[in-house]
């Protein structure tokens, strides 16, 4: 009790110093929170990914498409449960700046397979219904103010021309790791435009999304997936809708790896920094803890001395870092809503601030205590004064 | 008939003790030898780096010997480790020093509570003690302040209250008075002959200040290393 006394009041006996460590602690772990959460919202998609969905696209690359009828003989093979299909449609809402994700899809089939888009029974039938309707994600009605009813147009790129939709739903995500940006309108309304303008490009789909019935057999229906269109003009591959959004990932794979780089390097800056304040606070204290020594205290109540205070700089810090992560998170994530349409601070990245915390603390500590320990008494009593 | 004389309560045999500085050995002390009986009070006497500090670190178990044996109470201490030596420190041995030593986080009643956290005593018995060691020296009044608030003479007065509060055997003090005023020094060195007349307490001082040196009943010199013999009659009281 007594120790914990002393560890709390030296810890803030220089306050100046203490209050510019604390300070560095919470940017260095706003810092590193926060660029975890841009890896994590970079991984969003492979998080929100199901088991027992499977993603078909051509096997040369994912630009190239695929029959619309190969539907049917996927729907054929054994352990199939559901089969859907869609494009990637890349229509600019009035300006490039406004980037979001648009597909057009077979509703009923995809609705079936994305169960955590919650869609209400009335705007699911508005939808259906609707064979110009779209629906659209929380955020992204949000953003642009988009009530029902409201028409939208998309200028195409990849299918040029101005494209009208009616807004008929706003789904949301069943949970915070579900991506509510999205665009989604009927396969089929593309399908029937592009026959009467590019009839060659008519019945082409850019991927199907396949459900499984259990997540085991996921592997074997691949492959007979994939063995089905073997030798054919359009061959497939087919992979688990995991390793198709890592696929993704790969293509960016050095960001990913230098944003991770950069954190790990914050660390370690702001360990030297403790480090150094720990040094410092220690040399200071070489003569308390020479007294302590001498009324009888051993080595292991200097070390928890010295372990207790980088402990205490380190955790008022952290907790101040980790609170401010979460407004500097919601900020920085409605900032870059395009880029990054699920930006949560996930509670891994808070294991990993308290983790980053605790390290910091031991490593700054381990050197000022061998040295407190080290020291002879009568060397210790020697500096006071 | 004769009287058998008590036994020692301190026995120095042929200490000696070098320090290191680089390649260089420095001798400090050479073959010690003296005796302190129970309720002695003895100044060590002697000019800047004679080892007297060295030697009454020694006898108090903060320092090693090269050579020798000092037996403290009936235990060698030179054959302790450096727990057993901790816990004999914490039980045995009272310091007082110069510069007062006192932990400046901790109100004066903290510190002289500080020593008995090592003594398995409840919070309320700690808290009594300190009590009283502080009302022995006059500071019942100065229990909330921080060292940093009270004067050099009240420090030093909180520094005894200390080391007398876990009841050791043995006192020693290194300057005691060496950072005081004439007024405070005579305090301290009042509280100090009685601590040894009224409580028994064997007191071993170093000092330069022959006033404090004439208040203990034994005087030594040491002088490079090597110490004079008694010379008891020059304070009788």
């Amino acid at each position: 009790m007594i120790l914990l006394r002393i560890l709390i009041r030296n810890a803030f006996r220089n306050r100046l110093r203490t209050g510019l460590t604390i300070l560095g602690i919470t940017i260095a772990i706003l810092a590193f929170g926060l660029l975890r959460t841009v890896v994590s919202a970079w991984y969003a998609g492979v998080a929100a990914s199901s088991a027992t969905r499977l993603v078909t696209r051509n096997a040369v690359s994912l630009i190239f498409p695929l029959p619309l009828a190969y539907k049917d003989k996927i729907r054929q093979v054994d352990g199939v449960s559901h089969v859907s299909w869609g494009n990637w449609f890349g229509g600019i809402y009035i300006s490039e700046k406004n980037f979001f994700a648009n597909f057009c899809v077979d509703p009923r089939s995809y609705l079936a397979l994305y169960p955590e888009y919650i869609l209400s029974d009335r705007d699911r039938k508005a939808f259906l219904s609707d064979r110009k309707g779209f629906i659209a994600g929380r955020k992204l009605a949000d953003r642009f103010g988009w009530k029902p009813g409201d028409t939208v147009t998309l200028k195409g790129v990849i299918f040029p021309g101005n494209w009208d939709f009616v807004l008929r739903g706003v789904y949301r995500g069943r949970d915070r790791t579900i991506d509510e940006t999205q665009f989604l309108f009927q396969w089929d309304y593309l399908n029937e435009t592009v026959r009467q303008r590019y009839p060659s490009r008519a019945d082409q789909v850019g991927f199907y999304m396949i459900g499984v019935a259990s997540p085991e057999r996921a592997a074997d229906v691949a492959g007979s997936i994939d063995r089905l269109f073997k030798n054919s003009l359009a061959e497939t591959l087919t992979e688990t809708e995991k390793a198709f959004q890592l696929g993704f990932i790969a293509m960016t794979e050095a960001i990913v790896m230098a944003i991770q780089l950069v954190s790990i390097v914050i660390i370690v800056i702001i360990m030297a920094v403790v480090a150094n304040t720990m040094a410092m606070t220690t040399r200071e204290r070489i003569g308390d803890y020479a007294i302590l020594k001498t009324l009888g205290f051993g080595g292991r109540q200097i070390a928890l001395l010295i372990f207790g205070e980088a402990l205490v700089i380190t955790g008022i810090g952290a907790a101040i870092g980790m609170a401010l992560t979460y407004p500097a998170a919601r900020a920085f994530g409605s900032t870059l809503s395009n880029f990054f349409p699920v930006f949560n601070v996930a509670r891994e990245t808070l294991w990993l601030d308290l983790g980053a915390a605790l390290v910091v603390a031991v490593a700054a500590a381990v050197i000022p205590t061998q040295r407190a320990i080290g020291i002879r008494i009568a060397d210790g009593l020697r500096r006071i004064g | 008939m004769t009287t058998e004389a008590p036994a020692p309560i301190i026995d120095v045999q042929g200490v000696s003790k070098s320090y290191r500085r680089g390649e260089l050995v420095v001798p400090v002390l050479h073959d010690i030898t003296f005796t302190i009986a129970p309720g002695e009070f003895l100044s060590l006497m002697g000019p800047s780096g004679s080892g007297k500090s060295t030697l009454l670190n020694l006898v108090a178990g903060i320092d090693h010997v090269d050579g020798g044996r000092i037996i403290v109470e009936g235990v060698d201490i030179t054959r302790l480790t450096e727990t057993e030596l901790a816990r004999w420190r914490a039980n045995s041995v009272g310091f007082i020093f110069q510069f007062y030593n006192l932990i400046p986080v901790l109100t004066a009643l903290e510190n002289v509570e500080l020593p008995l956290h090592l003594s398995g005593l409840s919070r309320r018995a700690r808290r009594e003690h300190a009590l009283t060691a502080l009302d022995l020296v006059g500071l019942s009044h100065r229990l909330d302040h921080f060292p940093g608030q009270l004067s050099g003479g009240e420090q030093q007065r909180v520094a005894i209250a200390r080391a007398v509060v876990t009841d050791p055997t043995v006192l020693v003090a290194d300057e005691p008075t060496g950072d005081l005023d004439r007024v405070s020094a005579g305090e301290v060195l009042d509280m100090m002959a009685r601590l040894n007349r009224e409580l028994g307490k064997t007191i071993v001082m170093v000092t330069h200040d022959p006033r404090a040196a004439a208040r203990a009943h034994l005087k030594r010199h040491l002088d490079k290393g090597v110490l004079s013999a008694d010379d008891p009659s020059e304070n009788p009281d």
